[in-house]
């Protein structure tokens, strides 16, 4: 009598598209699929159309125009007879090298207040409450635009310095702190390996790359040294030999001298200048959106339950072990995909560079280069492409690097 | 709460107890804020003998015996473990804490790390043990505690009582010669609770010191040879079992005995 037990062969209805729960989320997403790439297609066709219409066209051409604007704040060779192409290049660099200071920056504050803010000294834990919530309840516009003023208001000018009785001076006659900006020396390399100092610069990089995968090698060995004998070997002076030693020598080789920035008429030559816009809006970015990382930490520490604190003390392992082994590697899994988005914040919040005249790409391609060429859609289609670019290469990074902490069972 | 939960035959006469005094805590009071929750608390534990604490609600079981590890502090009166009196020197809380082990209501295993992980770590890192070698002692304690196959699992894998036994195992794996625990079946269900009982009835055989804080009677009945009640962070009557239960001497012992027994 097996044909009664058997299952009923179920002929396919179209009424199953909708109630049946195996077909209704597909026809769902086709429907909303559909729906999309018409829209899409519509409003392409409707850009292209009144584009014609109005007589004009999407075309490219105008990047190696002349641009004929200066940019004060530059990581690369750049005159006001370049492209408009490198000026964009300019920005781009710029945009970038806002947006990994910021990173950093915002991390260090971030994890220093959340961990600080969960002290047990009453002082110092509201004293850090009083930072987050300050500084997260105020637009960054406004603390870009607030430490600007108070740095071009407050540091003297460059000619403050000049004279006999000059009101103001550099500390330890290297660093200039003035209203247009730091300046502070640049390190370069007498007698180089290359003629070219970048590439110089390149191969500490490689250098510090290979001390990076030897102390690697050294953490390997110590691990296996304890799973062996149980006692882990110090190794603080074999690390820091390989970070120093490698790097003292190159230096030592290559000559690395210093150029001071002095003043020569009417401003600091020589050295490196962190400009005014810069230093505003890297620390601007950096304080607020270190706030906001700091609650990302508080409660992925907070996450992790007293219970195991509690049993990781029981079981006799000291505080710093209990941190390292128990609550940070679960607090990091919670702590990891909210920094995700405050790291795409900051590259995003970095094209407020306009309200401080920092050269970042908006400024440049999305700003000067678009108002003089008119090529509006060129611009901001560039400009989309950029960020996207940008923060899906965040995104991608920090997942793998999430992927590589989480929680494999649970 | 039924002796039910307990089966086999317990052979008392290999728990023998040791005229060595293991833990002693004389005139100990604790305070949280202006809250008394322990009152010159005195009692003196030999080594071999397993104590019963029970008591209502809040009346400080939990907090008595975390204070013996260090988990809470006390404000006033002596505590001595194994010899070591318990001060604020670092010294003496990390000597205690790798003699005493504890197991906890909600088994507080790590979640990040496999059942043998959680077994080897505070070997590895407190010991300072070969990790051939902690393994070895983990496989051991999980065998023991009837779970070995599970070695490779993850906490959250497993059922409650399979994860209270690994976390009996990872406290043994220290080589305790106190274990404290703090109402270890409480969060079990009843099937369970057989399981994880019997891993400790197992640890009584073989002549641990004990303390455990819990509403299994038939436990404390056949295992215990002192039953403590406290109330209002007070010990109010301490006797052995058959005694403590047949014939309870305070009004507030009779009171509580009745509820959790009566239903
Ligand atoms: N961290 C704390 N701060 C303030 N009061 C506390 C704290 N921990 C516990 N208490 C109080 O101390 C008293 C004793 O708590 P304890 O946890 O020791 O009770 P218990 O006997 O274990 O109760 P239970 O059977 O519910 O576990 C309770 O009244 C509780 O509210
Ligand atoms: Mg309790």
């Amino acid at each position: 009598m097996s044909t009664l037990t058997d299952p009923p062969k179920d002929s396919f209805r179209l009424s199953m598209l909708i109630n049946d729960t195996r077909y209704r989320s597909l026809t769902f997403q086709a429907l909303a699929f559909l729906a999309l790439a018409l829209s899409f297609m519509y409003l392409g066709n409707n850009l292209i159309a009144n584009l014609r219409a109005a007589g004009l066209n999407i075309n490219f051409g105008f990047l190696t125009d002349t641009a004929g604007y200066d940019i004060s704040q530059k990581l690369v060779e750049y005159s006001n007879q370049d492209s408009h192409s490198r000026a964009a290049f300019v920005g781009l660099l710029n945009t970038i090298l806002v947006a990994v200071l910021a990173c950093v920056t915002a991390t260090v504050f971030g994890v220093i207040a959340g961990v600080l803010r969960l002290s047990n000294n009453w002082l110092v834990s509201k004293l850090m409450a009083f930072y987050v919530e300050i500084f997260r309840n105020i637009p960054v516009l406004i603390w870009i635009i607030i430490i600007f003023t108070i740095m071009t208001a407050v540091m003297p000018a460059p000619r403050a310095f000049r004279g006999d009785n000059a009101t103001a001076t550099m500390v330890f006659d290297a660093f200039a702190f003035t209203n247009r900006g730091i300046y502070t020396p640049l390190p370069w390399f007498a007698n180089g390996i290359f003629e070219s100092q970048a590439l110089n610069w390149l191969l500490v990089l490689v250098v510090a790359c290979g001390s990076w995968f030897a102390a690697r090698r050294v953490n390997v060995w110590a691990t296996a040294k304890q799973e062996a004998t149980g006692e882990r070997p110090n190794t603080l002076p074999m690390l820091l030999g390989i970070w120093l030693a490698p790097f003292l020598i190159l230096m030592l080789i290559m000559g690395l001298t210093w150029e001071y920035p002095a003043l020569k008429g009417f401003n600091f030559q020589g050295g490196i200048k962190i400009g005014g816009p810069l230093i505003a809006l890297w620390f601007a970015l950096s304080i607020y959106t270190g706030a906001f990382i700091a609650e990302n930490v508080r409660a992925g520490i907070q996450a992790v339950s007293k219970g195991q604190t509690e049993a990781a003390a029981a079981l006799g392992l000291r505080p710093s072990k209990v941190m390292n082994l128990v609550v940070l590697p679960q607090a990091l899994r919670i702590i990891i995909p909210p920094l995700i988005s405050q790291y795409l914040n900051i590259t995003k919040n970095s094209s407020l560079a306009i309200a401080v005249g920092y050269a970042d790409i908006t400024a440049t391609l999305g700003g000067i280069t678009l108002n003089q060429t008119g090529r509006a859609i060129e611009c901001v289609l560039l400009l989309m492409a950029f960020y996207l670019t940008a923060s899906l290469l965040i995104s991608l990074v920090m997942n793998v690097y999430n992927a590589s902490v989480k929680l494999k069972e649970r | 709460m039924s002796d039910l939960a307990i089966e086999r035959e317990i052979d008392r006469t290999k728990m023998s107890v040791s005229d060595e005094v293991a833990i002693q805590i004389t005139g100990m009071n604790k305070w949280y804020g202006q809250f008394h929750v322990l009152r010159d608390i005195n009692l003196t534990v030999n080594r071999g003998e397993r104590i019963v604490i029970a008591g209502p609600s809040g009346s400080g079981k939990s907090t008595m015996i975390r204070c013996l590890n260090a988990l809470e502090e006390h404000q006033e009166g002596q505590i001595i473990v194994d010899g070591t009196e318990l001060t604020s020197d670092l010294k003496n809380i990390d000597k205690i804490r790798s003699e005493v082990g504890m197991c906890f209501q909600h088994f507080n295993l790590f979640p990040h790390l496999t059942i043998l992980e959680n077994c080897t770590l505070a070997p590895i890192w407190v010991r300072k043990m070969p990790k051939k070698e902690a393994e070895d002692l983990a496989m051991h304690f999980l065998e023991k505690v009837k779970i070995p196959d599970q070695a490779n699992k993850y906490p959250g894998m497993l059922s409650g009582g399979q994860q209270q036994r690994v976390a009996i195992a990872r406290s043994l794996c220290m080589k305790p010669r106190i274990m404290l625990f703090d109402e270890p079946t409480s969060a079990l269900d009843p099937e369970m609770i057989k399981e994880v009982l019997d891993t400790m009835i197992e640890l009584a055989e073989e002549g641990m010191t004990m303390l455990c804080v819990t509403h299994e009677m038939g436990f404390a009945r056949q295992v215990a040879n002192r039953v403590i009640f406290m109330a209002d962070g007070q010990i109010v009557e301490q006797n052995e079992p058959e005694e403590f239960f047949n014939n309870p001497q305070s009004d507030r012992t009779k009171q509580f005995l009745s509820q959790i027994l009566g239903h």
